[in-house]
């Protein structure tokens, strides 16, 4: 299944992956059925066929509630906030060439957690005016680290390198922070520095849907200059891509992803890293699988809600279970390229 | 128009002091035209400009009477194509994967892949003979065979100027003449070639165009067999040498001499 599958109508054509869309789709499958899981389950237990009742309008007024109003709001976060990850993840290591250079190593998440924690404990905001600190955060953090290490073709080992310099420096204002914050302000910082989708509404749903539909188009153009990117600065131009445009372009898209992820459902540790990773195992593609890896971190972030939630026996912050697979992901990955004689760092 | 693609009042430079100094360079339509000269002379670096993938400090590089850089890029790329020094090989990428990239210029998001498209990877394929290597991964090739599979993606984009940086440099000598006939076929099959290389002897038997550099500037400019003369390599190279007839070719063949044979050498 390494071939192309070309559908052609007209002067219009269309070059897919058989198994690429195959992957995809049961990714989506998978994805959506564990969704549904995660709305029927819960102290007030909902059988499948009244979930989707209650999805498409006609169940009675308290089941509709419960799934709808209590229960959605946080099956489509974890949905799109994944997919967000996954995307975000798969432009990253594309430009930089490597597995390791993912928003959350560089530094991103974290620059996001501290815009938060600064609306949260020293401007006194709440709800969206943390979003909103999250993301300017992230935006600064990845302007800093533009100038620093991102020109002139984003040196890798310079990048990650860079990012780590600037995750503990912001890590140590965090701290500070929360040190200095009262009890109860602390409590409440410590707990969006986790990862949740639990107090998800449908704000957080428009907000990172809303991301997702705005940068879709830019996506799909500048995805194919991603391919192109890989070969080199050179080629690239070469082949007629405006590199250094190109490059910031897919940049920016794929920061304002992570920040808004972050904004909405605080820093969820490793699906931005392992997705694009795991995905790209099971397609056999080369290139970034953008498509694939948005499928995968939906996948990711809607079984570890479900593991939090169910498996476990305490209702577990999604970020705590995403931590856990993560870190044994981390040491797999790492362990497998030592083992092929390449080097991460 | 003779000269498609050329080079006025060039100056380059990457941080510092300027790399190409004030050049003029006219490359002639259907010619072999192969840039030689020391280490550091700004061979590549002119390459790299006649590919607008440096801009120019000052002066321009004219593409069919126009300069360069007023050309949208992605037109620019179907009309000249450039095999940088080493490009990158994507990981996980197969050979007919990585040569179906060279159409890019000609595809758009809803045109991603024409009948055009198809019959332009099969021919460069063809023509560089990695139509067999076709499901192999990249990064599984030879140097040999790879740089075969780059001169094919550059192919694939189906330009009539072809740009070469230093084609042959790490690879064995029989895999060197391999690239270069293929370039010598291109040449035959009407498209300008244009390309950095090492070997002065090889340079003779190939280029229609000899051009050579140092420090910046074109000391001279011609057929091999006008250019090449044992004063003009011991002025460029520094390295005294005798040039004698190709046995196989006819063309020029530098032979250099050795400091303790220095006596031989015709006053």
């Amino acid at each position: 299944m390494n071939a192309h599958l070309v559908l052609r109508i007209g002067p219009w054509s269309l070059r897919l992956r058989p198994r690429t869309v195959v992957v995809s789709s049961l990714l989506v499958a998978a994805a959506l059925a564990l969704a549904v899981v995660n709305l029927s389950t819960g102290d007030f237990p909902v059988p499948f066929p009244d979930v989707l009742r209650s999805l498409f309008g006609s169940a009675s007024d308290g089941t509709a509630y419960v799934v709808r109003e209590l229960r959605l709001p946080r099956v489509a976060v974890a949905m799109l906030v994944g997919a967000a990850l996954g995307i975000s993840g798969a432009i990253f290591q594309s430009l930089t060439r490597n597995p390791l250079g993912s928003p959350d190593f560089i530094g991103l998440t974290v620059g996001a957690a501290t815009g938060a924690l600064v609306v949260m404990l020293l401007l006194g905001g709440s709800g969206l005016s943390v979003a909103a600190g999250a993301l300017i955060g992230c935006l600064i953090t990845f302007g800093v680290i533009y100038l620093l290490a991102f020109r002139r073709g984003a040196q890798p080992v310079r990048l990650v390198l860079m990012g780590i310099g600037v995750s503990t420096m912001l890590a140590a204002f965090d701290t500070l922070l929360i040190v200095r914050a009262k009890l109860e302000e602390a409590m409440e910082a410590q707990r969006w520095l986790i990862g949740s989708v639990n107090t998800s509404t449908m704000v957080e749903v428009a907000l990172i849907g809303g991301a997702l539909l705005v940068l879709l188009p830019p996506l799909v153009r500048y995805g194919r200059e991603l391919e192109m990117l890989s070969l080199g600065d050179e080629a690239a131009i070469a082949h007629g891509i405006r590199a250094e445009r190109s490059r910031l372009v897919l940049a920016v898209i794929s920061v304002t992803l992570a920040a808004v992820a972050t904004a909405v459902a605080g820093p969820i540790a490793f699906v931005a890293l392992a997705a694009p990773q795991l995905a790209s195992r099971l397609t056999r593609a080369p290139g970034a699988n953008i498509g694939a890896a948005a499928a995968m971190g939906a996948f990711l972030l809607t079984a570890s809600d479900w593991i939090g939630r169910r498996v476990l026996p305490l209702d577990l912050p999604v970020g705590v279970v995403t931590a856990a697979l993560g870190g044994l992901y981390l040491t797999w990955l790492l362990a497998g390229e030592w083992r092929r004689g390449r080097q991460l760092l | 128009m003779d000269n498609r693609l050329g080079a006025r009042e060039l100056t380059l430079a990457y941080d510092g002091a300027p790399v190409v100094d004030d050049l003029h360079l006219d490359i002639a339509d259907g010619s072999f035209t192969v840039i030689v000269g020391p280490n550091a002379c700004g061979k590549s670096t002119l390459l790299k400009a006649l590919a607008r993938v440096l801009k120019p400090r000052s002066g321009s590089v004219l593409l069919d009477g126009a300069a360069i850089a007023s050309y949208p890029t992605r037109e620019v790329a179907r009309r000249l194509g450039l095999l940088p020094q080493s490009p990158l090989v994507p990981p996980g990428i197969v050979v007919e994967d990585l040569v179906a990239r060279g159409r890019f210029a000609h595809q758009r998001l809803l045109r991603q892949w024409s009948t055009e498209d198809a019959a332009a990877v099969a021919d460069a394929m063809r023509l560089t003979q990695v139509t067999d290597l076709a499901s192999r991964y990249v990064d599984e090739l030879s140097g040999g065979q790879r740089q075969r599979v780059w001169l094919a993606m550059v192919l694939a984009q189906q330009t009539s100027i072809m740009l070469l940086d230093e084609p042959t440099t790490f690879l064995d000598l029989a895999h060197q003449i391999d690239v270069l006939d293929i370039c010598a076929e291109l040449h035959e099959g009407g498209r300008t070639i244009v390309a950095v290389l090492h070997d002065l002897n090889q340079a003779c038997r190939y280029a229609t165009n000899l051009v050579v550099m140092r420090g910046g500037v074109v000391v001279a400019q011609g057929p091999p067999a006008d250019v090449m003369t044992a004063d003009l390599v011991n002025d460029v190279f520094g390295v005294p040498c005798l040039v004698i007839p190709d046995p196989a070719t006819g063309t020029p063949l530098v032979v250099p001499v050795d400091r303790s044979r220095r006596a031989l050498l015709p006053q």
